[in-house]
């Protein structure tokens, strides 16, 4: 029951973050500034998330040019670049991590 | 009969509707393995699975699940577990002021019902069709097909990942699978210079901030992201060559 109660209370507390501001939209400056600045939510929040995935995999930094994240994701850039198509880019990069585990293992 | 008259050129609820489960979708491929992995870890740290398919539904949050049970794993204290999980889920205050406005006329049952499915890759695909299409009436239920489609599966495959246990090898890389689908909503939304600014600015100080505890370089990297591009769009005037 603990844990039920802890997984009430964390499903709570997201949903509250979610809620806040579109409950509360007339406590937020009505102005076109504000939507300006909010416009760099997606690219800011998303390479925030992506970063540390490629390169702070298991918790280690590696800058380096062997960290094969590191190609598999500019593999996936290029394929979203070219593509537009989300799936494509889930593909190409799941296959391009594939293959350079599978050419450089350990 | 007396229906209310659909201007046969503005989508209409449904259609709107379906064109967010089709956005959606093709994110499942990103998602699903996730939420593979998310099951199999659940029960790896002692939590039942009950409980572990229970979340997908109640938390609806993929990377706070995630620190959810390694720290219940760990045996972490129920406070640390809370704290660790709103902090991880902060950047979702940004999502909340970026989509209020859209959102304002709505009855509050919508208000409640949208919130709740507003998890990342909704957010990320709705909000491009909020600001670049028609301001339509009906256009909340594209938010509404979205979310639900994430909803689905994100919970389908927590279900799947519960049932087949231990069967996901680590060296299939699922976990990048997650990460592939924010380079694929990221490359694709991008369209200023400023915009790639704030995204390497973020990328860079996620890195450099990653001691922060609790996750907390998630809001710091985007908050340092967002600076740098509203400092390069006056650099370059973007707003006098761009309408």
């Amino acid at each position: 029951m603990d844990l039920l109660f802890l997984m009430a209370v964390c499903g709570a507390l997201t949903f509250l973050l979610r809620f806040s501001f579109i409950a509360g939209n007339r406590f937020l400056p009505q102005s076109p500034g504000l939507q300006h600045v909010l416009r760099y939510v997606p690219p800011a929040v998303l390479a925030a998330l992506i970063a540390p995935e490629i390169f702070a995999h298991n918790g280690t930094l590696s800058l380096a040019l062997d960290n094969i994240r590191l190609w598999a994701a500019l593999v996936a850039m290029a394929a979203a670049y070219l593509t537009r198509h989300v799936l494509a880019t889930i593909a190409a990069g799941m296959a391009a991590l594939w293959c350079l585990q599978a050419l450089f293992p350990g | 009969m007396n229906s209310v008259s659909d201007d046969s050129l503005v989508p209409g609820a449904r259609a709107e509707f379906l064109a967010g489960v089709r956005a959606e979708m093709p994110l499942l491929l990103g998602i699903v393995p996730f939420g593979l992995i998310f099951g199999v870890l659940g029960l790896a740290a002692g939590l039942p699975g009950w409980a572990v398919m229970a979340m997908s539904v109640i938390v609806l949050g993929g990377s706070s699940q995630i620190v959810f049970v390694q720290l219940w794993g760990a045996a972490a204290p129920f406070l640390v577990i809370g704290t660790t999980v709103g902090v991880v889920n902060l950047r979702h205050l940004l999502y909340s002021a970026s989509m209020a406005p859209y959102l304002d006329s709505l009855p509050w049952r919508w208000k409640w019902l949208l919130s709740y499915l507003l998890t990342d890759e909704a957010y990320m695909v709705a909000i491009q069709r909020f600001r670049d299409g028609p301001a339509t009436a009906h256009r909340h239920w594209y938010l509404l097909g979205t979310g639900l489609t994430l909803l689905a599966g994100w919970f389908g495959s927590t279900v799947v990942g519960v049932w087949v246990g231990q069967a996901i090898p680590a060296s299939w890389s699922l976990d990048f699978s997650i990460a592939l689908t924010f380079i694929a909503l990221l490359v694709m939304s991008v369209r200023r210079k400023s915009e790639i600014c704030a995204a390497l600015a973020s990328g860079a100080a996620a890195l450099v901030l990653q001691p922060l505890p609790h996750k907390l370089w998630i809001l710091a990297a985007a908050a340092i992201g967002m600076l740098v591009g509203l400092i390069t769009y006056r650099w370059w005037g973007e707003g006098r060559t761009e309408r």
